[in-house]
């Protein structure tokens, strides 16, 4: 009796062992095989050539620029994020439904695109003077560009929620704005700001589209890795820039394993 | 907090402000000097032999990856949200990879794997410098958005229906297709529209794999940075207005489609 209303009760449209054989097979021969490579062959010449290579003033000042900016254009973007979506929810003004959805045209813009789009007004031929072109300020406002969302998209659906009662709340036993600001809001945005801030450095620390054509590639001052792991590529030394890419590939995963502990670490705040 | 109107108006205008200075005043830059020498010149510029093969090219290969990546997406959203099994937490961390590495890592990996000397180097076809390391680029990069737009929603609907169905002697496919499947179309859609918009508009990890032989495996993203590199800026940017149209249409779309709707 009660096996058979168990399986009366199996769920139906379960993808059984075939959807997840077919899932796990995809992504190991779409994703997993190609990055095995990479961490695998990039010893190929043995561990002191690997080693050599990471550690070229080159690669060095590639790699250590490359978290630098990034960690800059991370800390721009959790405090102009968070701004533009308080100004998202809490303010009204006209042509608002037309300034959320431009929010995400750096998602749907091709990143080569947005290079050139960047390079049109404060590139060579900049019709207002300003020429950043080929200098550090340049990358830093390429990826401000192509990280735009992330903070405001992951702040703004936790602003939306946040029970504006606790705010009058504070408000009705004397807090100032300050204080409303502080010990109110923004403990209830550190968890969306953190792992929208993380989202964004992680794109920010592999981007190349729109470096690519902003930069220069001029070593020691705006060469970023990923560009630099190009050229390798370029110049046909693929094992030399597969050293690289596990270092880059390295930080990469750190940062996701980061914003899954973040995502836990929200969810058990909010209960 | 109840914030005075001076103090609006001021963070409004920064945040609008930042907006326009790094977001619409470029793109309508790019636009404007697209069409300053007339709107004949942008045509002659993207029909050309080589700017119709890149069109058709990266039409080709986004519609290989995205049905691929879809039906992907769907099975493995259903295996992350109705499934229990041991790793999937793995695969749930899986999914997210092509998000966190870069896009030129992602090329060299294929090179690796695919190229001289590498892993599957002698397969019968050439895959790298060829139509096909292109479609496993685009592949990679587009593998996380259908299933990252399905499986919240899959959880949300929870799955009482599709038991009654089963229990009223519905066989899988039929609850699939009939209670499943209708509940997450717009989550789909999303996931597709997504996909879209970045298989049209890779570059990184197409540009180490193609080779960029005109005419044969440049793609649109691939073309605007040849005629840039080129010196012939007028065709980047027409190339890249084009780019940037069919960009704006997913924009349109996406604004259109809200995954988490309540509809009907």
């Amino acid at each position: 009796m009660t096996t058979a209303a168990l399986t009366l009760r199996r769920p139906a449209g379960r993808p059984g062992v075939l959807g997840l054989g077919i899932s796990t097979l995809w992504l190991s021969l779409i994703v997993l095989l190609p990055l095995a490579a990479v961490v695998v062959r990039s010893t190929e010449g043995g561990w002191d050539a690997f080693w050599n290579v990471v550690t070229s003033r080159q690669s060095v000042a590639a790699l250590r620029f490359t978290v630098e900016v990034s960690l800059l254009c991370t800390l721009v973007n959790a405090a102009s994020g968070t701004l533009i979506a308080w100004v998202l929810v809490r303010d009204r003004f006209r042509g608002k439904a037309f300034v959320n959805a431009l929010i995400d045209l750096p998602f749907a813009l091709p990143t080569i695109v947005a290079g050139l789009t960047l390079l049109a007004l404060y590139g060579p031929t900049s019709p207002v003077g300003i020429n950043v072109a080929f200098t550090q300020a340049a990358v830093l406002m390429a990826l401000l560009f192509v990280t735009l969302p992330f903070v405001i998209r992951s702040v703004q659906p936790v602003l939306i929620e946040l029970d504006k009662e606790m705010e009058e709340a504070a408000l009705s036993l004397g807090a100032s704005n300050r204080t409303v600001f502080a010990r109110v809001i923004l403990p209830n945005l550190v968890p969306a700001i953190l792992s929208g801030a993380a989202l964004a450095f992680a794109r920010a620390v592999g981007e190349f589209g729109s470096i690519v054509l902003l930069s220069g590639n001029i070593p020691f001052k705006t060469q970023v890795a990923s560009v630099f792991i190009f050229k390798q590529v370029e110049s046909d030394n693929p094992i030399g820039a597969a050293s690289i890419a596990v270092v880059l590939l390295g930080i990469s995963l750190l940062v996701l394993f980061a914003i899954r502990a973040l995502g836990r670490w929200g969810a058990r705040h909010d209960r | 907090m109840i914030v005075d109107r001076r103090w609006r108006v001021t963070l409004r205008s920064f945040a609008l402000g930042y907006l326009a200075l790094l977001l619409l005043i470029p793109v309508g830059m790019v636009f404007y000097r697209t069409f300053e020498h007339g709107a004949m010149a942008v045509f002659d510029s993207v029909t050309t032999p080589a700017a119709i093969s890149a069109f058709w090219l990266t039409i080709t290969v986004t519609l290989i990856a995205v049905p691929l990546n879809t039906i992907f997406g769907v099975l493995c959203a259903l295996a992350l949200a109705r499934g229990r099994f041991r790793g999937k937490a793995l695969l749930d961390a899986t999914i997210d990879l092509p998000f966190a590495v870069s896009p030129v890592v992602i090329g060299l990996a294929l090179v690796l794997v695919y190229g001289r000397g590498g892993w599957l180097d002698g397969l019968p076809f050439q895959v790298i410098f060829a139509v096909p390391g292109i479609v496993l680029a685009t592949i990679f990069v587009s593998v996380p958005f259908v299933v990252r737009e399905v499986t919240p929603v899959l959880r949300e609907i929870g799955d009482d229906q599709e038991q009654a169905a089963s229990t009223l002697g519905a066989n899988r496919w039929q609850t699939f297709w009939r209670i499943t499947l209708p509940a997450i179309r717009w989550g789909v859609a999303y996931g597709i529209i997504l996909s879209v918009a970045r298989c049209i508009g890779e570059f990184g990890a197409v540009s180490v794999v193609s080779g960029r032989i005109s005419g044969e495996t440049e793609t649109l993203t691939l073309l605007v940075e040849e005629r840039f590199q080129n010196f012939d800026v007028a065709g980047a940017y027409a190339a890249s207005a084009l780019l940037a149209i069919i960009a704006l249409g997913t924009l349109l779309a996406m604004t259109r489609i809200n995954p988490r709707r309540d509809d009907e």
